[in-house]
């Protein structure tokens, strides 16, 4: 079984996913960082394909990505990084990246290798649903990978029950309309959405904006757990992660 | 052949909409109405009244005497330096604004590479009365100071691009953000290029450049087409605009420059199609500039208009198709080409449209053919570039 389908038969509740660049902030940090958030109880992590132009993206995961690619990150390097992962790491791990890169490397390699270390998923935020399902579904089915989907406040009721059934693992419901690294803002607007998106019973996952303790535990209200990243990074540059994990518990 | 968007926003491979699905509902939006809306009459007279009475359309297509002697053949120039803000550009957000009115959005966001785009959105925000936010490369803030003024004298807002290169690209990829933080606003978009319906749409509004070519050369010459059309290629917006009625006309040769910076075999170019691969920018499958690990690289190009990694996807399909010849110039054959038009025409002409003109030295041209070069913009931005090089 899909390692992410086991975690939310085990847990449906605060669930924490910390996202942060493969490469980041040393080349070889990739690993040791898995496995300092494995201890520190994380249940599952996005890593990021550092890419140059990640549009879906604020400004700081740019800037960390700039810095894992100066530090001479590549598509190959990571999946050679992550060779031996397996041995020390348990919990659902899923790359995100953009489309270019994967395109580039070759999508069949791009699965293949995912397959071979142990990817669960994936997130490629500008694939469309459509496109996916037109050409590559059968693909990542071959090599057992999951395509995780995205859905926004401005999404539309029928095609956010779209995106519920062809998401596969979990929802990735982004908490308002922003890039990522802003902070959680309630107003009515969202408060609505997020009445909305409490219905759903699809895993799903809150993230974008999500920095503290507070804002944790407040979107865990309206889905089965939430995704921190950019507040992460920040605790990652200043050498305070494991400290930053256990105060957002 | 076909060299028009399919259904599904494709041009053969090249084209599609390959966004975040934060911007799905905007685009959806824009393709389920772009179509019925620049083929309504009130659009269509709206439109042709403002490209009238307010541009000031149409554009001479200027026979070229001196130049015509020196080349040995027949050299009409299409005078988009002369339309209202000095470029091309204003062709199209003119047309875009009149969507965005009808669509009922009050917030306007652009990007700009030289500012000749930047401005032409300003202009017709200040005409309409909208809210007007520009976002530009902070290299590109600095090297085109004058633009920056003009955007700000007409009420617009200029934010400065920080990341990246901080050039054209990184300026498309902070008005994409903004888009997606502020999805009741309008994105203004400046060439063919992004996801679909923006490559077809910025074509359809330019296509008024090869429109009036054909109606003005039957009263000079008694036919429609040329032999050849010359136009530079940025993101390839005057290029589409110039090509558009003629794709089908075999006969018309069709020559799109590109800049080759400081040349196509050092690292200091922006020649996508000479030197670009497939892949995905901006919303949009096309050919660009990319290293063996799909990361973008920056461009380089004297002329800030023409400094893109990218390509408007019906240029890959039409340089994949052999429709249209792409060749490049440096910024050296700019600069001179820029100067003999100066000396001898009387013209000064923007970078970008030098590169263009450039291509005259490149192509052997028999006596007597009758060569249409897309004059896409006025110089007036570039007089500090050409002080420091001429
Ligand atoms: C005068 C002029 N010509 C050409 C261009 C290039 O754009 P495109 O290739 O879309 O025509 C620009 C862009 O800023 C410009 O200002």
């Amino acid at each position: 079984m899909n390692r992410i389908d086991s975690l939310f038969q085990n847990k449906n509740q605060d669930i924490l996913s910390i996202y942060f660049p493969a490469g980041y902030p040393n080349l070889n940090d990739t690993v040791p960082n898995l496995e300092l958030l494995q201890k520190a109880g994380v249940d599952m992590v996005e890593i990021g394909i550092p890419f140059s132009d990640p549009l879906a993206d604020g400004s700081a995961i740019q800037a960390a990505a700039k810095k894992s690619l100066d530090n001479g990150m590549k598509l190959r390097l990571l999946f050679e990084q992550l060779k031996s992962v397996r041995k020390t790491v348990s919990m659902p791990l899923i790359l995100m990246g953009y489309w270019n890169t994967i395109y580039c490397y070759g999508l069949e390699n791009f699965l293949k290798d995912c397959q071979t270390v142990g990817i669960d998923g994936l997130i490629v935020p500008d694939l469309p649903l459509e496109e996916f399902e037109l050409h590559y579904k059968s693909e990542f089915e071959k090599y057992g990978i999951y395509n995780i989907l995205l859905a926004c406040p401005e999404t539309e009721e029928n095609r956010l029950q779209k995106l519920i059934s062809a998401t596969q693992g979990f929802l990735y419901l982004v908490s308002s309309s922003a890039t990522t690294g802003g902070s959680l803002k309630v107003n009515e607007k969202q408060q609505s959405y997020f009445d909305r998106i409490k219905q759903i019973e699809t895993p799903s996952l809150i993230g974008f904006g999500i920095n503290n303790k507070e804002s944790f535990k407040y979107t865990c209200e309206y889905a089965n757990g939430a995704i921190v990243g950019t507040a992460f990074i920040k605790a990652l540059k200043n050498n305070k992660a494991e400290g930053f994990i256990s105060e957002l518990r | 052949m076909n060299y028009q968007i399919d259904n599904k926003g494709f041009y053969g491979e090249f084209g599609g909409a390959y966004i975040p699905e934060l911007l799905r509902k905007n685009i959806d939006e824009l393709e389920n109405a772009y179509l019925d809306i620049l083929e309504s009459e009130d659009f269509k007279s709206e439109y042709a009244r403002l490209l009238d009475n307010y541009v000031g359309r149409p554009t001479p297509l200027t026979f070229a005497t001196n130049l015509s002697a020196k080349y040995q053949t027949q050299i009409y120039l299409k005078r988009e330096d002369l339309n209202h803000t000095g470029a091309h550009k204003i062709n199209n957000t003119i047309g875009q604004i009149l969507l965005a009115k009808h669509l009922g959005k009050k917030r306007i966001i652009a990007e700009t590479g030289a500012g000749q785009h930047g401005v032409a959105t300003a202009t017709v925000c200040a005409l309409f009365g909208l809210e007007c936010v520009v976002h530009m490369g902070a290299l590109d803030v600095e090297r085109q100071a004058p633009n920056v003024a003009r955007m700000q004298m007409l009420g617009a807002t200029v934010i400065p691009a920080t990341s990246g290169n901080q050039t054209l690209k990184d300026a498309t990829n902070e008005a994409i953000r903004d888009w997606i933080a502020n999805p009741h606003s309008f994105y203004l978009i400046g060439s063919v290029v992004g996801p679909h319906p923006y490559p077809d749409m910025v074509s359809r509004l330019q296509s008024i450049i090869s429109e009036e070519i054909k109606e003005q050369l039957v009263k000079e010459q008694d036919k429609q087409n040329p032999d050849c059309v010359i136009a530079c290629v940025g993101g390839g917006s005057n290029a589409a605009g110039a090509f558009y009625h003629f794709l089908d006309e075999k006969e018309v040769d069709l020559i799109a420059v590109e800049a080759a910076g400081k040349g196509i075999d050092t690292s200091e170019t922006a020649a996508t199609i000479t030197i670009g691969t497939t892949g995905f920018i901006h919303g949009s499958k096309t050919l660009l500039m990319q290293d063996d690990d799909g990361q973008i690289i920056e461009p380089y190009s004297i002329s800030a208009g023409l400094d893109y990694p990218g390509v408007g996807p019906i240029h890959a399909h039409l340089a994949k198709t052999g429709r249209v010849k792409y060749i490049s110039a440096t910024d050296e054959d700019a600069l001179k080409a820029a100067k003999v038009l100066a000396l001898n025409e009387g013209i000064i002409p923007a970078l970008e449209s030098a590169h263009a003109l450039a291509a005259l030295d490149k192509i052997q041209f028999k006596k007597d053919e009758v060569i249409v070069v897309i004059v896409s913009g006025r110089g007036d931005k570039d007089m500090e570039t050409y002080m420091n090089n001429l």
